[in-house]
């Protein structure tokens, strides 16, 4: 976090002088590591081992806080009596389809919900049959879960509050992680037991009735084939703990850049619209009724329930008057996916010509992407290019100075690419929000104009739609009636003729249409209807704009409120700072601890009261219990703290909703230099692999050719350079901080491999070799595997690029990995891989490109090789 | 710190913002003193126990990096020390000769002062950053800036050098002029100006020592008691060489008495020096400074007994010692110089001898 | 003002405590309270925002693009267009209580070493063939020239000690007693009301004097291009935002430190801070922690910015006992004086004896 967030960590250090321990957990002594009172360095890859480790350690020890589990989680709710877990099966849980490599989920379902689950995950090799050789499958279902729970065919649920029912969670939990004992982290992660017990030791005393731990984590963490189920793993620590809704507490995703989590508020992802609301798919959405059950079925609770009221809101707000009852509010309208459109799907499709234009906004995947050369190699298979950025990056000069030229592979006069490089507005330019970790959302002032044809996104866009309106103008076709029925009415402003931000943020906040108060901006969401009577262009975000005031732009120091600073900018949902709060209070509503009180039930009001806005129904009594069969916001008892989830419950379990399984399950990454020592079953056999030429992949552990690719390697970002570097490498100031790429390697490795401090080192893996200059460093260190065997991992920063434009530049860190992805958000594993590394500079020219030939050829890498998904069992 | 920092009540946060305290290493409340218990035995600290002042054989250092900047001077600086010395010894037997009645020698060190003198203006100016700001010199009078004095010195002495070395040279004037009242003029001011020039002379002379031993230069500074007598010595040598190079053998007497006294100083009180100064001599002996060094001592002693042996009878045994004075001095500035730019760029020469005097004073101390 | 430079210092202007340098450097009408920094290494995260916003905010250029290698340091010392330099040293030394999972992890080659090694000699034949160049392959690692001396790894099956991370953003000292201020012929050094020492860029004729005088090497002469470079050819090092400060702003690199191991005020009070925070880390078990500078009676009359240190300053490469130059100046004026006058006597001397001719 001080690496890549100083000026947050700024936090963590006053919470430190406070008496907060900080414990570090990460393969590399960071500058986060120097100033934390632990490190645990553990082998890349290896999470969800350690943190089973410390879920058994609570179990076993009962450490876990109990009231809080057995009232405000699915403890003691009962699973279907189908369900298998992976010890049975050697490594994956029932309803493992090999055909498709992937799971049908019902028999994870909670008891008497057995058909609840297979509305998730549908497989549909079928229609994606064109892929190929590509073991392809659409499970972008899980993907749309952005952050709501996935949803319930009705909220009965079978429970025993003494958690002693052996198809309980509570239960299943136990059984789960009975394996995961401190001797094997030691084995699988490589930390001393001693110093993972200090750890389980340290968190579990600093949690429970009166104190709260948090945790943090990095996008890294995300970046494994089973990154989803890393972020599960310290969910269920939390839960267990009671951690959640509580102050003090919570897990904190530390984003890649600002606003981040404002781009999947508001999404920039493809399966995504507002406010998670999931991107209809064709086939399954073609009704809006269909669409609208698919996001919260009526017989659930919590306020999914409420999901028609959001969308006809939201279409309201895109399609204005042309949006009515009688044409679905304009449901018809909207585009329809059909399968994965992700990323590196795209750039796949390009490959294959099936994508003409392309939009780069602030975005350098020639250097920050997975698989650069495959992002290089297919771009000039496009019509054109749209780059926007403040400067002219190597996405926007690959065709001329790009190492594909170098090799050969590509020639400048060769490629059609028509591209158009537009300067962009910094952050300090224009206005508009940022909506940070904590989904705080702060207004920004345009500090100073854009100097010469910098424009903000917001102008290049208003004015791009306004001139393709006008060029489509009097079509009757009907794929251009959503353009021509979008409301594109913002005012503009200045000589630039730039869009008010202010006034899409009103949009995004929503209006009263009709009645008395029409025109006036929606307090907040519960207000919006699904008669067409409120628009809203973001559900979550209603509120932002309350009593016409733009509240995210509240700037009142904090010395001058109380220690939430409710009034500095706006957090959604309603100003919220801590979600879920209601279970920062006892059943009775009562605060567990007096020293940790966050909002309370007031008998005299008979109100939710306390420092922070209540995330419950205000007036719901804590004593209140539903009447049998009651759905949605009035299905929540009184007890239900976790209003968004379909049950009321945290879920240490997930019955449903995730594509790898309902309990994070230990495989290692999709290439690692050792075999799964828990079960047969390798990696995640729904991880999904592209079996292409491109893409080729190393042989798993104990397979011939494997030690040809002996090291690990994870890729990071250093405090003085931004991501793919296009707001750090053409800084001199910044620049001369870290001016060349390098690889941090042990003495250990140093000493093995001949690397000398200083010189030089070729990195390389079955894509491609690149060379960085050597940093030995006492920082990395070898860690044990086993007994006897040593991983050498090595540490690459990812900010370098081949280009001409930049004050620095560099090989790609990124070009060494290939694309094997999480099966329920398509990211790429990007933080352990398995490479060979020598002493000296990498060849050049075609030179390489036989270089690297020679590797595969000598480890046998084939487009299959270390793409099993399901590896064969004893009686298989 | 109140008690429960973190705490959070019904009425709120306590306000207290500890801020910049943040310790590191400090076990929960939970498990007071059990933390960081583990893995006793490990090399605590490697190298050196933190408190022990005594330093150890290998000192410590920012990778190995210079803690001071050696002086961004070049070549300038040396000669411009040389022709001062040079200058201000001439001046001194310019006047003599005059008042004895020795003609050549006046002629040689009125001459071989102002050209010294020039020189000298040149390579101060030459080596500044700035060289068009050069009259800033002038803005102030700083006594402890050795620059700033020898600023003012050189601008006393200039004139009166410049006009004894005119009035020797008038009778390159035109025919008008030297019988005319400037020629008569010059004449007379002649004495006086060579007079007073040779009064402010040793001054030239002996500041260019305090200019280099006024600086964290180790080995400029821990010279700082010897040095302004190995530079007179020096400057004596020299001009004292230049006139036996110069003049004949008759004038030249006490221009060999002179050179003779100022080698023997300048030999003498070097040895003294270097006992005196420890460890930062070092670099007098290694490298370019170490064979300049060297060669001064032996140009200097070669030249010292030339003077006493054959200089008095013949002029070729005068000029042939005159010359290796005046070269042992230029090494002798050189091998100073070199020695001090050396001292800087290697920590040791402050590390050690500041370890050294702490121990001192932590053993008197205690 | 400058003038008041050159008038003569008293005795202790040139050494020892004092109690006001503003006030002895000429600044008696209303008086400011001397301002510094107090930089506490102990929380300093190594994010070089000092390094940024200062020479953002002096417009200082960029000092070369240098892969050092010294840990994270590539901008390797302070100078004319470094003024503020975060330092890197990585120990085999515990810190405090941290336990830095260090310790105990393996070290030397790995289980696989063989395979490896076979299948490397048959990829150099290849490298060769292919005609890369090559040219550190096979070299052995060299030592990394850090405090910590030895390579865990070197020897086989050894293991790794303690570690720790240390941290420091170095910066002018702004002394008590500046030996730059004192050399300076110019007068383009003073000391301003704030009791800083500042270079007036306009004056400096870059003799260079101050250079070999400061006992930190913290001030340089600009080397770049000329008539292109800012200040070329002029002496250079940190103001202490004397154009901020002034207004009541603190310095850049102060206001850019996100965790305040940077802190700038009133240097007395600073020096009460630093003194408790000491003492609350001794408590907490960082025995290491020592402050460097804040002693008036030390060389320099204590500093203006001085720091919290986890180890020996030389460590950081700071000198372990400054001492200002012209503490010796006094003795050195009298040397050279009786060594001036002594030449003129030997002149008188040579002539007055011995036989004509």
């Amino acid at each position: 976090m001080a690496e890549c967030h100083p000026v947050g960590f700024q936090w963590v250090m006053e919470a430190k002088a406070r008496g907060a321990k900080i414990i570090h957990i990460d393969p590399r002594f960071t500058r986060t590591s120097a100033v934390s009172d632990m490190h645990v360095p553990l082998r890349a890859g290896t999470d969800i081992v350690f943190l089973g480790g410390i879920i058994k350690y609570i179990l076993d020890n009962e450490k876990y806080f109990k009231e809080y589990v057995v009232a405000y989680t699915n403890a003691a709710t009962l699973v279907n009596k189908d369900f298998q877990d992976v010890d049975d099966l050697d490594g994956v849980f029932s309803g493992y389809d090999e055909e498709t490599a992937s799971y049908d989920p019902s028999s994870w379902a909670y008891d008497g919900h057995e058909d609840t689950g297979a509305a998730q995950g549908v497989v549909s090799d079928g229609q994606d049959g064109d892929q190929g050789s590509e073991k392809e499958k659409d499970s972008s279902s899980g993907h749309e879960m952005g952050n709501k729970g996935a949803n319930l065919e009705h909220s009965k649920v079978e429970r025993d509050e003494t958690l002693q029912h052996p198809r309980s969670v509570f239960q299943v939990l136990k059984r789960h992680y009975a394996r995961y004992t401190p001797e094997l982290v030691e084995e699988v992660c490589g930390v001393p037991a001693e110093q993972f017990l200090q750890v389980c030791e340290d968190v579990t005393a600093n949690s429970g009735r009166e104190r709260t731990t948090a945790w943090v984590y990095s996008v890294g963490w995300t970046q494994h084939t089973v990154g989803a189920q890393y972020i599960r793993g310290s969910a269920i620590i939390q839960l267990l703990l009671g951690n959640m809704g509580r102050p003090g507490g919570g897990i904190m995703a530390l984003r890649g850049h600002a606003s981040i989590q404002g781009s999947t508020d508001i999404p920039t992802l493809f399966n995504l619209l507002p406010g998670y609301l999931p991107m209809p798919s064709a086939g399954t959405h073609d009704s809006l009724e269909d669409y609208i059950t698919s996001i919260g079925s009526p017989g659930q609770k919590g306020f999914w329930t409420k999901a028609d009221t959001y969308v006809v809101s939201f279409l309201k707000a895109w399609f204005g008057d042309n949006a009515t009852k009688d044409n679905g509010w304009g449901f018809d309208w909207l585009p329809r996916i059909n399968g994965d459109h992700g990323t590196y799907q795209t750039v796949m499709d390009m490959l294959d010509d099936k994508v003409e234009g392309y939009f780069l906004l602030g975005q350098n995947p020639v250097v920050g992407s997975a698989q650069g050369r495959m992002q290089r190699l297919a771009m000039p298979h496009l019509k054109w290019l749209v780059v926007r950025d403040l400067q002219l990056i190597e996405s926007a000069t690959f065709w001329k100075d790009g190492p594909e030229i170098a090799t050969g592979e590509m020639r400048t006069e060769d490629i059609q690419t028509e591209v158009f490089f537009f300067p962009a507005a910094s952050h300090v330019e224009k206005e508009g929000t940022f909506t940070q970790t904590q989904r705080l959302v702060q207004w920004r002032h345009k500090a100073v104009e854009p100097p010469g044809d910098a424009r903000s996104e917001l102008h290049f866009f208003f004015h791009l739609g306004r001139m393709l309106r006008e060029r489509y103008a009097g079509s009757t076709l009907d794929r251009d009636k959503a353009l021509l029925n979008i409301t594109w009415d913002y005012p503009t402003h200045g000589e630039t003729q730039d869009p008010s931000g202010e006034h899409v943020l009103q949009e995004i906040n929503g209006r009263y249409l009709t009645g008395e108060k029409a025109g006036q901006p929606l307090p907040f969401f519960t207000e919006m209807k699904a008669d067409g009577s409120t628009d809203g262009g973001c559900w979550i975000y209603c509120g932002v704009y309350a009593e016409g005031v733009n509240q995210a732009a509240r700037r009142k120091p904090g010395n001058e409120q109380n220690w939430l600073g409710p009034e500095w900018g706006w957090a959604w949902p309603a100003n919220r700072r801590v979600l879920y709060n209601r279970a920062s209070a006892d059943p009775d509503g009562k605060p567990w601890s007096e020293k940790k009180a966050l909002v309370w039930w007031d008998e005299q009001t008979e109100r939710w009261t306390g420092h922070d806005v209540p995330d419950f129904p205000v007036t719901k009594a804590p004593s209140y219990r539903p009447a049998e069969g009651t759905s949605g916001p009035e299905g929540l008892a009184g007890d239900d703290p976790f209003i968004m989830q379909a049950d009321g419950k945290g879920w240490l379990f997930a019955p449903s909703g995730l594509m790898d399984g309902p309990l994070p399950t230990h495989y290692e990454p999709h290439e690692s230099p050792v075999k799964n020592p828990m079960y047969r079953q390798q990696s995640n056999p729904t991880r999904k692999v592209f079996e292409r030429e491109d893409n080729m992949s190393h042989p798993s552990a104990g397979e011939p050719g494997s030690d040809v690719f002996p090291y690990v390697f994870t890729t990071y970002r250093l405090t003085e350079h931004h991501t793919a570097g296009g707001m750090s490498r053409w800084l001199p100031y910044l620049s001369e901080l870290q001016p060349e790429f390098f690889c941090e390697v042990s003495p250990e490795l140093a000493a093995e491999r001949e690397l000398q401090h200083l010189g030089w080192a070729t990195i390389v893996t079955a894509r491609t070799a690149v060379e960085a200059r050597v940093l030995v460093t006492d920082r990395m260190t070898p860690v044990r595997f086993g007994k006897d065997q040593v991983v050498h991992q090595i540490g690459l920063p990812y900010h370098w690029g081949v280009g001409g434009d930049a004050v620095v530049s560099g090989d790609s860190a990124n070009d060494l990995i290939g694309l094997a992805l999480d099966p329920n958000v398509f990211i790429q594993e990007g933080k352990a891989a398995t490479c060979d590394i020598q002493p000296g500079r990498r060849p050049t020219g075609p030179d390489l490109l036989r270089y690297v030939e020679e590797y595969r050829r000598r480890a046998g890498v084939t487009v299959t090789s270390g793409n099993t998904l399901r590896n064969a069992r004893e009686d298989a | 710190m109140t008690a429960e920092p973190n705490a959070v009540t019904r009425e709120g946060q306590p306000e207290h913002r500890p801020g910049e305290q943040a310790l590191t290493g400090q076990p929960p409340a939970a498990q007071a003193g059990r933390a960081g218990g583990r893995r006793k035995g490990g090399r605590k600290g490697g190298r050196r126990d933190e408190h022990v002042m005594v330093p150890d054989a290998t000192f410590t250092s920012y990778y190995g990096r210079p803690i001071l900047k050696a002086s961004p001077w070049e070549k300038d600086i040396p000669a411009y020390l040389f022709m001062g010395g040079l200058a201000a010894g001439s001046s001194l037997l310019a006047a003599g000769g005059d008042l004895t009645g020795r003609p050549a020698l006046r002629r040689t060190g009125r001459l071989g002062a102002i050209t010294g003198l020039s020189l000298s203006m040149v390579a101060l100016v030459h080596d500044l950053g700035r060289p068009a700001r050069f009259i800033n010199m002038l803005r102030v009078a700083k006594p402890t800036s050795p620059m700033s004095v020898g600023t003012w010195i050189l601008t006393a002495y200039g004139p009166f050098a410049g006009l004894a070395a005119a009035s020797e040279l008038r009778g390159l004037l035109p025919r008008a002029l030297r019988c005319g009242l400037p020629g008569a003029l010059l004449q007379l001011a002649g004495r006086p100006a060579g007079i007073v020039a040779a009064g402010i002379a040793p001054a030239v002379a002996g500041y260019t020592a305090v200019l280099l031993s006024d600086t964290a230069t180790p080995t400029w500074h821990d010279a700082h008691g010897h040095l302004p007598f190995v530079f007179v010595g020096s400057a004596s040598a020299a001009a004292g060489g230049l006139a036996m190079l110069a003049a004949p053998v008759a004038q030249t007497g006490p221009a060999r008495r002179l050179a003779l006294g100022g080698a023997v100083l300048e030999l003498v009180v070097e040895r003294q020096m270097e006992r005196a100064m420890g460890i930062t001599a070092e670099p007098l002996h290694q490298g370019t400074a170490g064979r300049l060094m060297r060669a001064s001592k032996l140009l200097t002693a070669a030249g010292a007994a030339g003077t006493a042996l054959l200089a008095g009878r013949s002029r070729p045994g005068a000029a042939l010692a005159g010359a290796a004075l005046l070269l042992g001095s230029v090494c002798t500035r050189f091998g100073v110089f070199e020695a001090g730019q050396a001292s800087a760029k290697d920590p040791r020469y402050v590390v050690v001898p500041q370890r050294e005097r702490l121990a001192a004073r932590a053993a008197a101390g205690s | 003002m400058t003038a008041l430079d050159g008038l003569p210092p008293e005795g202790h202007s040139l050494y020892g405590p004092l109690a006001d340098p503003a006030h002895d450097a000429g600044w008696v009408q209303d008086p400011q309270p001397r301002k510094g920094f107090f930089t506490d290494t102990s929380v300093c995260i190594g994010c070089k925002a000092c390094e940024v916003a200062c020479k953002e905010w002096n417009a200082v250029p960029d000092d070369g693009m240098n892969f050092l290698g010294s840990s994270y340091d590539n901008s390797g010392a302070l100078g004319a267009s470094t003024w503020r330099h975060v330092k890197f040293i990585e120990q085999p030394k515990s810190l405090g209580r941290q336990d830095a999972g260090m310790a105990g992890t393996p070290a030397g080659p790995a289980a696989s070493d063989v395979l490896n090694r076979t299948s490397e000699s048959a990829l150099l034949g290849d490298l060769t063939t292919l005609g890369t160049t090559n040219e550190v392959a096979l070299a052995p690692p060299v030592d990394l020239g850090m405090p910590s001396t030895v390579l865990p790894g070197q020897q086989d099956g050894a293991q790794r000690t303690d570690f720790r991370w240390l941290m420091e953003s170095d910066v002018c000292k702004h002394c008590t007693h500046a030996a730059c201020l004192d050399v300076c012929p110019t007068g383009a050094l003073f000391r301003t009301e704030f009791g800083t020492v500042v270079v007036q860029d306009d004056v400096c004729n870059g003799c260079g004097y101050c250079v070999p005088a400061c006992p930190f090497g913290v001030i340089d002469r600009r080397i770049g291009e000329k008539g292109v470079t800012k200040n070329e050819g002029v002496a250079q090092k940190c103001t202490l935002c004397y154009d901020r400060i002034g207004d009541g702003l603190e310095p850049a690199c102060a206001k850019a430190c996100p965790t305040k191991s940077i802190q700038y005020g009133d240097v007395d009070e600073l020096r009460e801070r630093a003194q408790k925070r000491v003492d609350a880390l001794h408590a907490s078990g960082v025995h290491d922690a020592r402050l460097y500078g804040e002693n008036m009676h030390d060389g320099v009359g204590g500093l203006g910015a001085f720091f919290l240190l986890l180890d020996e300053p030389e460590v950081y490469g700071l000198p372990p006992d400054p001492v200002v130059t012209t503490k010796d100046l006094p003795a050195m004026w009298k040397r050279a004086g009786l060594a001036a006058v002594g030449m003129l006597a030997g002149a008188v001397v040579v002539f007055a004896s011995g036989s004509r001719g």
